[in-house]
Parts: structure tokens; sequence; C-alpha cells
């Protein structure tokens, strides 16, 4: 189906399923420990042996020489693979580095050798024995140092590096009044619950990987193209995702190296990443360095924005693309973005939840309250002086929807905004400094491809398979919805299949893309399948309703079962976008407000509550939506107050790279999270109506607590995290 | 992990001589720091002992007045304890502030004294660590030090001790009950137990080959108010910046001991003298020699506002 009209009234307009708060049909398999992940199909291979990596000891150089001697000769073990005895390999589409290192060495934790034994204890004790004598060279690992080598990197279809709008120069020196100031935001991990995990087994040259994967057809795909296989030779099942946050997007070491371990083992072979390698063996969000100038005349009108970002990665790596928001979201007629990219021998930077939005945001947000106190403006009312209906740099491109004033004003009544004190420093509650901030929420909405197909049974079942993955989001559930609305039939009468390479092509999960475009496949799966029932129960198609299990059409009726009677009908069909999303611009909103306390003694930020308003489009399904948000705004919780990836910069790694270094919010951390969602439909964005909505929850959200921050204690820190040693020497006397 | 050989043994005195004749032994009792430990192989016993069933599970009347806790008492149960709750807060909330309530009920008095350092280059064992492997070098000097010592440090180490439980031991004045290989029994005070770095930072105790502690032994209650205050980054679940226990009496005198900031639980008695005059005397005094580096510096002055602020709580 091709969708490159606006959307008119279709049978998802009747909200019978979609749209109400649904609780996840998967939940019982998860709360009950049922649902396989990626390690725990046991009854598909009952005598599987064990992987464990072994991760290359320095960030850059060469293995000089490998002994495998000892590790060979341990208990259990059954082979050993290394990129001497791998064979060739390629590289996938989506990786920076390889995923087998040696003898090149990219960066710290890459891969060197996979030892595969019985059990997974005699693998970990085997893996200590593999002796690797490196030959280490000098490498970049501060990307400061690296800021003024830094290039420009070469654009990406719509995304270029720089966009330049009227005189920025110009106007920003003869601006009335002037903000210049840099931000830096640091190297983040997903540091999801679930490590990347597989397990491989060959059928002659047919390989099945039961994985944990974001991007189903994406990585089979570079499976194939890793190993030199036949795309057709290769089958991912990923049904159950523990996490993803864009970490498991791509082909990652943890599958290549059970598909070889597999091979040279002649069975099964399993591998679940050890935690430690988590952080420097795969992908981060990288650390940026931001500087934003703002100017604007004294009645808060903008007049010139520019925002320039630094981010590092390995050779062939892309650039954090942190301005992508400045580009969009406030009005001004001098405008200037630009990225450029220095070489780093980091581990491979990459998407990690918004992966632009989330750290641009960061900086944008602390600008934008910087500037309104500059100008003596309440914060809610300087972003709604400066909105825009239009792309600033291309005004003749609408908005499709934007409520971004709505937002704010909403959440500004529902929290209370009017008894913040606009001086900082002023309140007080015991020990506590108290304040309170503002951000905008701000994410792009993104239209893919996706496939589905619908099958109906003679009971009126339907059952839907897409390769669309649910990395604990809620895809199986809106999917369902979507299902049933369109059929007719109650949630109970709907099977979900996911996450399979076998089922037709899905837009996959990230980039908040998943829920709008998937569940449009599968409208457009059932649209066929709509036309396919009248047609064999002889009804017109364009007139049948499909209701309460019962299609009708005039003064007849028939059961849906029916139309199945004598055998199963199927359909498939994939939604494909036209031009909609170039004529207008489709982006999601919302806005963010935060009330914390700052120990006055000890500098402890502590949060007291939390408001996320949004405005995405048809809300599919609000319970689903809802946490995807506070999951989102928790994540926003880290990224401001704690989470950073210590880079040692002679060595080159990510030092904290476990659980206990790499902090994330935990429960005591999160008292209390509100959220709204604005009543709207995007009628450009897909029959659905819907829009992206899980990443929109973490933009703006660190802004919003170094904005509270700032007005709780007169403290304006632009590094983050913002971390009670930045604050200590500015604080009051307790 | 390496491959042990594990032994469950009837007494003390069999645990001790079973160490003492291999020297690669450990005991075991909770495990939750141990096996962590030994999975990653940066502590590869040949043998364990496993001291759980000696019978040291119990917290009893000491003759002077005070308690003595049984090495094996858990995390958990002592928190809980009515007896500590009411005459050794400190103790009791030092407890409550450390790990989870999964390694509280598994981790024992004795072994939580005995944890090791939480610093990252002692857990990556592809870097040098005199602590891990002793001569090695040391990568946190110069690396990632936010985390680490600003006092008592030396050239060869500057991990801190990560225990909260062993901050409120040391403000308490504990005294450590042992048994030898040969039988005999020592008293060692909580201030003798747990030694700075120096050139042999992988020797964290005075501790002797196969000793094993049996109990721990709180004198009399001493009144006052008792706080015990953790700074960190997180609300729950993260190890102290810097910590503060303190027993603060009437009349403005106390005790006051420090975690996050060395090798061992950090308490200087002369400090304790300036306690009547503030925070500023006290903490300048306490921290007298101290060289942090620049990533951890904000550590002496967190000290001193902490400290501030539990004295102002102490005031009620």
């Amino acid at each position: 189906m091709k969708f490159d009209t606006p959307a008119t009234t279709n049978p998802i307009d009747q909200l019978k399923v979609i749209g109400h708060a649904t609780s996840r049909i998967d939940g019982p398999l998860k709360t009950t420990g049922r649902a396989t992940y990626a390690y725990e199909w046991h009854d598909r291979a009952t005598n599987p042996a064990y992987g464990y990596i072994v991760g290359s000891a320095i960030a850059k150089g060469r293995i000089a020489s490998m002994d495998l001697s000892r590790a060979k000769a341990a208990p259990g073990v059954i082979a050993i693979v290394t990129s001497e005895n791998a064979g060739k390999l390629g590289k996938g589409n989506y990786n920076t580095a390889k995923l087998l290192g040696g003898p090149e060495i990219d960066h710290y934790h890459q891969a060197v050798a996979v030892v595969v034994a019985e059990t997974f204890e005699q693998a970990r004790s085997a893996a200590q024995l593999v002796k690797v004598d490196y030959t280490a060279t000098k490498g970049s690992f501060d990307l400061w140092a690296g800021r003024d080598g830094a290039a420009k990197p070469p654009g990406r279809g719509d995304n270029q590096p720089d966009t330049t709008v009227g005189d920025f120069s110009g106007a920003f020196a003869s601006a009335p009044v002037q903000l210049d100031a840099t931000y830096t935001t640091p190297d983040q991990a997903h540091a999801m619950m679930e490590p990347h995990a597989s397990m491989a087994a060959w059928e002659g040259d047919k390989l099945t990987l039961w994985t944990s994967n974001q991007m189903i057809a994406w990585t089979t795909g570079d499976v194939a193209k890793t190993l030199g296989l036949p795309k057709e030779n290769v089958r991912l099942i990923s049904p159950f995702i523990g996490g993803g946050f864009g970490g498991k997007l791509f082909l990652r070491a943890d599958a290549v190296l059970a598909a070889l371990g597999a091979r040279a083992a002649n069975r099964p072979v399993k591998v679940a990443m050890q935690r430690p390698l988590m952080f420097n063996n795969t992908t981060h969000r990288p650390a940026t360095i931001q500087r934003i100038r703002i100017g604007a005349n004294r009645d808060g009108k903008i007049t010139a924005i520019g925002h320039e970002s630094w981010s590092g990665n390995l050779p062939e790596g892309r650039p954090e693309t942190a301005v992508n928001q400045t580009r969009l979201l406030y009005a001004g007629e001098n405008r200037m973005t630009a990225m450029r990219l220095a070489m780093l021998d980091l581990p491979e930077g990459n998407a990690m939840r918004a992966p632009g939005e989330a750290p641009g945001m960061m900086a944008l947000e602390i600008a934008m309250d910087e500037m309104a106190e500059r100008l003596g403006i309440d914060p809610v009312e300087f972003r709604a002086r400066n909105d825009t209906q239009v792309d600033p740099e291309h005004p003749n491109r609408p908005f499709s929807q934007r409520q971004l004033v709505e937002c704010m004003r909403i959440g500004a009544e529902r929290f209370g905004w009017s008894k913040r004190h606009a001086e900082p420093g002023k309140q007080r509650d015991g020990r506590w400094l108290v304040g309170m901030g503002v951000a905008a929420a701000f994410r792009n909405n993104l239209l893919m491809k996706s496939g589905a197909r619908v099958r109906l049974d003679g009971q009126g079942r339907v059952t839907v398979e897409t390769d669309m993955t649910d990395i604990g989001t809620g895809s199986y559930t809106i999917i369902a919805q979507t299902a049933a609305e369109m059929m007719g039939v109650p949630l109970e009468k709907v099977v979900v299949r996911l996450g399979d390479s076998s089922f037709p092509v899905s837009a996959g999960s990230g980039g908040q893309f998943g829920a709008n475009n998937s569940t449009s496949g599968v409208y457009a799966a059932c649209v066929k399948l709509r036309e396919a029932v009248a047609q064999k129960l002889g009804f017109n198609s364009a007139d049948a309703a499909f209701v309460d299990g019962q299609v009708s059409s005039g003064n007849r009726s028939a059961p849906l079962g029916q139309a199945a009677s004598d055998g199963e009908l199927t359909a498939e069909d994939s939604i494909e976008y036209g031009d909609l999303a170039k004529t207008h611009q489709q982006s999601t909103f919302g806005a963010h407000f935060v009330e914390l306390g700052v120990d006055v003694a000890t500098a402890e930020i502590r949060i007291r509550r939390m408001l996320a308003v949004c405005a995405a489009g048809r809300i599919l399904n609000p319970k689903t939506a809802r946490s995807q948000v506070i999951g989102a705004m928790t994540m926003g919780v880290g990224a401001a107050l704690m989470e950073e990836l210590a880079v040692d910069k002679r060595s080159g790694f990510f030092v904290n790279h476990d659980l206990a270094g790499y902090e994330v919010p935990v429960h005591a951390d999160i008292p209390h999270q509100d959220t709204i969602f604005l009543d709207e439909t995007d009628p450009m964005s897909s029959p659905m109506k819907a829009k992206g909505i899980a990443e929109l929850g973490i933009c703006g959200v660190a802004a919003a607590l170094a904005n509270a921050i700032y007005n709780a204690t007169g403290i304006r820190v632009r590094d983050y995290p913002i971390t009670l040693d930045k604050l200590l020497d500015h604080m009051p006397d307790a | 992990m390496k491959s042990f050989t594990y032994e469950k043994v009837n007494s003390a005195e069999a645990a001790a001589s079973a160490a003492a004749s291999n020297s690669n032994a450990k005991f075991i009792a909770g495990g939750t720091n141990l096996l962590d430990l030994m999975k990653l192989e940066i502590e590869t016993p040949s043998h364990l002992i496993d001291v759980n069933g000696l019978g040291f599970d119990k917290i009893e009347p000491a003759p002077d007045g005070g308690l003595r806790i049984g090495a094996l008492v858990r995390n958990t149960t002592l928190a809980a304890d009515a007896r500590i709750r009411r005459d050794y807060g400190l103790l009791s909330r030092a407890l409550l502030a450390g790990a989870s309530g999964q390694l509280r009920n598994k981790a024992t008095t004795a072994g939580n004294l005995l944890q090791r350092t939480r610093c990252p280059y002692f857990y990556d064992t592809n870097q040098p660590c005199n602590k891990r492997s002793p001569g090695s070098g040391c990568a946190a000097i110069g690396g990632v030090t936010r985390q680490h010592a600003v006092i008592g440090a030396s050239d060869a180490c500057i991990a801190t001790h990560p225990s909260d439980m062993a901050i409120a031991m040391r403000a308490l004045d504990a005294t450590v009950q042992t048994v030898r290989p040969d039988g005999s029994t020592r008293d060692i005070p909580i201030a003798d137990l747990h030694r700075l770095p120096g050139d042999t930072p992988h020797i964290e105790t005075t501790l002797t080959s196969g000793e094993l502690i049996t109990s721990v032994t709180l004198p009399k209650p001493v009144g006052g108010t008792h706080i015990y205050r953790k700074v960190r980054d997180r609300a729950s679940y993260a190890f102290a910046l810097v910590s503060v226990g303190a027993i603060v009496q009437r009349d403005g005198t106390g005790r006051v001991a420090v975690g996050g900031v060395a090798h061992k639980p950090w308490r200087v008695e002369a400090a304790e003298a300036e306690m009547p005059r503030g925070a500023k005397a006290v903490a300048a005094r306490l921290l007298e020699g101290a060289r942090p580096t620049k990533e951890n510096a904000f550590k002496l002055s967190l000290v001193e506002r902490t400290l501030g602020a539990v004295l102002t709580e102490a005031k009620g």
C-alpha cells in the first residue's frame, strides 16, 4: 500500500481497540518466565556448547602472537576461533569496526577469540588461558584534543553536516541580547539488562541464529555479508529482547562468534556477551562538544541561532547528529548548524535512544533557559514566542502537526509552574534547595517501509506475522490491537508472531519509528485481508463492515471465520510512503517539567517530581505509551545526573565497564512521574495517524533537570553529568 | 573461574588449620564478593573452606555490657536486631546504606569487613594493579580517579575500602576476635585490622595466614546521637563518594569515622577533640596530609560539608 495522500477516515478511527489502555499481551509470558530470550531456547538445541569471548587488552595496535595451546588443552574445550582460523570474513553494512579483531586491533575489548567448550564455566576458564601478545600503537582517545583536527563528515541524504540560512554571523553580532556557550555530553552506554546473546546452529550451509536484535532484516543481511553466505541461508529468530535502546540495532560479536563457534564445534553454540565486555566491545552514544549561539531582540524574538557539534568515532564512523533539532525547533531568520567528526580510537559510537536529539536537546534546552534569563522572560513564554509552524530552514514546509506551545502551557498549568521563583536559589525546604526546570521535548518522526502477513482461520482467529521486534516496548500489543480493530475481532482472537526473518520485512524497532510504521504495515495487510474476506463471502469489499466477529453489508451478515471455512486466507502487504514527509515536516513535541532538591551541604541532587506532556499523533495504547515515556524520562535522569563512560585517555577505554561503575537511576531516584498525552491525530504520518513516542520522552529531560538545578542553586553546569562535585565549590554555606 | 576444591569444616580451628596448610585457600561465607571476583579471575583460590556451618550466627551480650556479633551474622539480621538499633544505631544505619536487600541477606559480618576494593582497574585483569598482581604497577594513578582515596594512599595504590559497616564499627571501637591455626585466639582492635596500602597493597589486613574471624564485639553502648550519612551520585545501591559515621554527645564531643577516602575506615582520634569547634576544624585535622587527585579533590570539602550537616543534625 502506498501512503501518499493524507489519511481520511478508516477503520482504525473506530477506536474500539486502538487507543485503549491495554496491558501487554506478552506480559504473562514474561512474568512467568516463559518468554524465550536468546539464551533460553532450551528445546531447540538440547546439547549446545558454550562460547566465551576474549576481548582485546589494548585499544589500538596489532596482535603480535597468540598462544592457544594451554586453552586448547583445558578441560572441555572444543574449539577456539580467532581471525587466524575463522576464514575470510566480511564486514556488515552497519558495522564500523570488525566484530572479530586481529591481527589489527581497532578498539579495546574488540573480540579476538571465542573459546567454545562443553560448559559455560569451562569456556570461561579456558578463555583466561588464551595468551595474546600485543604491539600497542598510539591512539587518539580525547575528543577535546581531536576537536581542532575534526573534519566535515559526508552528508547522508537530507542530513548534511552544515546548514545555513540568512546571515547568521551578522545577525548574531548585532543582536542586543546574546548567548555564546559551550556544553558537553559524555559517552554513554545503553546498559540494557539483557546482554547481547545468540545461539547458532548450522544445518549444512544454512545457519539459524536465535538472537536478541532490534532490526531483523538489517542483521540478517549483515550476518550473510560477514560470513559470506547467501542471505536466504540465514534465519534470524528474535521474538523477545531484554532491552536494546539502539545497542541491538546491529549485528554484534555474540552472533558472529556463535556462528563461527558452531561451525568449528560442529554443534549449536551459545554466546552471551559477558557484562564487562558490554561497554567497550559494543556500541555507545558518543560524547559531544556543542557550541550554541543565540541572538535575540529584547522582545524575546530570536534573530540568530547557531549550533555546532563535535563528536568522535572510528574511521568510517558517523557523527552524533546533535544539531538535528536546532534546524527545526525554533524560529529565527538567520541560522547555522555544523557537525564535525574527530577520528578517535575508542569503541564504535553509534545510535542510542534518540541519537542526535537526546544529546542535542541536552545542550540546546539549557541554552534556551540561559537566554530566557538574560531576556528576563519566563522560559515557557520565551519558547512560545519563538514557535514556528514551518520548517525554519525551508519555510515552504509546514509541520504536519505541531503543538509545542500547547504542551508547554498545559504542562505549566498542571505542574504549578507559576509557583517557581524566577530568581534562583530562593526556595528552601529544610536542608534542600528546591528548584523547578522546564525544557521542550522534540524528536523527529521517521517513516520506513514496513510489511506484514495476516492469516485468518475458520474459527475467525487472526494471526499476524512480521519481522517487527518487541524490545519491551509493547509491539505485540499494539499490533494485536491494530489487527483486532481492522478485522473487527476482540484482542483475544489475534495471535502476533514477531522477530523472525522468515516473516515479511518490517520497519523494526529503533528511532521511535517502530510503532507507527509496523502497525501501518499490519493495517495494509489487513486491508488486503478484508478484501479477500469480502470477496470470499460475496460482499462488495468497500461496503463491508467488520464488527464483533461478523462481516456485514446491507442486511446480510456472516461470521468472519466463514471466509476461511475451506482453508486459511492469507494476505501480505507493506506500507510504503510517498512524499508527505518531504512536503511536511513530521516531528513529535513535548514539554518536560522537573522539580528537584539539592542538598545544601552535600550538593546531592534528588528529584521530587517530573511531568512530561507529549503531542505525538494518535496514541495507540496509552498504557504502553506511558511506559515508554516514563522509561525515557528515567533514562534522561541518568543522562543528567550520573551516566558517563569514563575514558582512560592514556589507554583508550571506558573504565567503568560494569553496572556497579556505570550508574543508571534506581527506583529511589524516581519518586514521581506523570505523563499527559494531547489528543492529536496526524493524517500525514500514516493510516494509523500515529507518530513515534518512545524517544520523545528522553529528549529534553536532562536539560529540564539542569535548569531545575540552576533554579535551585544559581549554579549553571554545562557539562554532563551534573554530579555534586561540579556544584560543591559554588554552593552556599550549609 | 578456575577449578577449585571445596570443603565444609566443623570447627573454627579446623578451618584455620585447613587454610594455613594451603596458601591458595580462601574462606567462603556469604560469597557476595568472593564469587564475583573468582568469576573474573581476580581471586583464584584453588581451595574453598566453607565456614557457614560453624554456628557463629548469634548476637549475644558480651561480659562488659557490649554485644558480641558472630562472624556469620548476616547484614540483614544485624541491621534489624533490636539491641543494635537501640544502642548502636550507627551500625544499623550504615548497614542499611550499603548494597541491596538481597546482598545483605547473604553478606556476613566478617565478610563485610574483608570485602575488597571497587577500584575499576582492580576489576579489569588487562590492567596493571599492585593489589591484584603485586609489582605490576597501578593503572589508577594518572587514570580515572574520581572514586579513589585522598588520604593514606601510596605510590603503589590509591584504592579505597568500600564498606559502610566498617565505618560504623570503627567509630564504635569494635574489636575483632579470631582463631589461628594453632587454636589460639586473639582480639584485634578494629583500628588495627585494616592496613594502609604502602608498598604491599595486596596485604589488606593484619590477619595472619589461616586466621579466621569468629566474632566482632561492640563495647558497652556510649549513648549519644548516631548518624550515618552516605553521599553518593544516585539515591541507593552505590558505593559512597564519602560517608560520615558520627556519634555526637550532648556536650558536642564525640567520634567520627569517614568512608570513601582511604584504604581503610578513616578515623583520627585527635581530630575528634576538635568536634566542639565544628566541622571545619575536625575535617582539617582528620584530612591533614591528604593528597587528592584533581578528580577527587572535591572529597575534601565534601567531607567537611557532610560532617557539618551531621553535626547540625545531631544538635537537633
